[in-house]
């Protein structure tokens, strides 16, 4: 069986609080066709379950399939160091077919970003350690593509439909979480 | 009927000479002293992003930082290989176990006769060329490279060499 090492904690990206009984933690690519189609479940499964669901997000960028997706994981983070994570983040899930570094400029200043300092953390790849921090967290944690979702700290197998993850979901939160 | 009996720990590890190129074999015993990670795998092009053989190019670091060789070994044609590999940007080698088809996934118990291909079997050999772990994924389950790497930060603390830097299974 194969968990999630180490467990969902303060320092990922978490849209709900950690003392939800029920977490959900993806391992996802921007650039990958399949993890767009969950950021739509997610936002249902987000909807259904309320006040029940912490949701966390960990990078596995893809690079031999997706040459963007790195940067635009870097551009996410650089976005996250000014406080708007989930926005950048949505922005590129949206636009996962203009994922180049022109392209991401244009979030950034959608967002409002400090377009200084935007660019020179892409420039410097100043958020490249936490990528590759979450890339060794999946790698341990037996991710085996992308999407890889944990539910409380077990790899989620089978399909990422709605169903399949409320239900894996539901019966989840009856034990104890592994991690 | 699929594979049901794969080589366990402790068994010697079969020796074998595959092609990895057209004009080139690679042989397990080329890798004497080393740990090797043998990946069987059932064919090449499966979808990309849920492609185990993809996640372990793009995790190959944490491989190496255990001082080990990773190979992957299908019943795929030596050109198939090639195609794959360069499509994929795969930066470890594929073994062709073409002629006779399957030789060796059947040496390693991991041959799936029912349906003519390698099963998911994952082996790592220690540097002695002793298998120190197995194990075979349920079918359409795909493994991640976890109980690979707890096996070699296995292997690692229980060599006498310095193991690297690597490799907390909490």
């Amino acid at each position: 069986m194969s968990t999630l090492k180490p467990p969902l904690g303060p320092r990922d990206h978490l849209r709900g609080e950690l003392a939800r009984p029920i977490h959900l933690v993806e391992f996802g690519d921007f650039e990958c066709p399949f993890c767009g189609q969950a950021q739509i479940v997610i936002r249902a499964l987000e909807r259904a379950l309320g006040d029940q669901l912490c949701f966390g997000f960990r990078n596995f960028p893809l690079v031999g399939a997706h040459p963007n997706a790195q940067i635009a994981a870097e551009a996410a983070e650089a976005a996250g160091a000014q406080g708007k994570y989930w926005e950048m983040h949505d922005l590129l899930y949206e636009n996962q077919h203009a994922l180049e570094v022109p392209h991401l400029g244009r979030y950034a200043e959608q967002l409002g970003l400090d377009m200084q300092r935007f660019v020179a953390d892409l420039q410097a790849h100043r958020h490249l350690e936490k990528i590759r921090s979450d890339r060794h967290s999946g790698a341990i944690s037996g991710v085996a593509g992308t999407p890889t979702f944990f539910i409380n700290g077990i790899r989620h197998e089978g399909p990422f439909d709605f169903d399949s993850l409320l239900a894996a979901m539901t019966l989840a939160a009856r034990f104890p979480r592994a991690g | 009927m699929g594979p049901s009996s794969i080589l366990q720990p402790g068994a010697t590890a079969p020796e074998f000479a595959l092609k990895a190129t057209p004009d080139q074999r690679l042989a397990l015993s080329d890798f004497r002293g080393k740990p090797v990670v043998l990946a069987f795998y059932p064919a090449d092009w499966s979808p990309v992003c849920s492609d185990q053989m993809a996640v372990y190019s793009e995790i190959i670091d944490e491989f190496r930082a255990h001082g080990a060789q990773l190979l992957g070994i299908s019943c795929d044609g030596v050109w198939c290989h090639l195609a794959f590999a360069r499509d994929r940007k795969l930066s470890f080698p594929l073994l062709s176990d073409f002629e006779p088809k399957g030789d060796v996934a059947r040496k390693y118990g991991c041959y799936d006769d029912a349906e003519g291909v390698s099963g998911r079997a994952l082996f790592v050999v220690d540097g002695e060329g002793r298998i120190a772990w197995s194990d075979l994924a349920p079918m359409g389950v795909n493994p991640g490279a976890d109980g690979i790497l707890a096996a070699l930060g296995d292997l690692g603390r229980s060599s006498s060499r310095p193991r690297p830097q690597q490799g907390d299974r909490s």
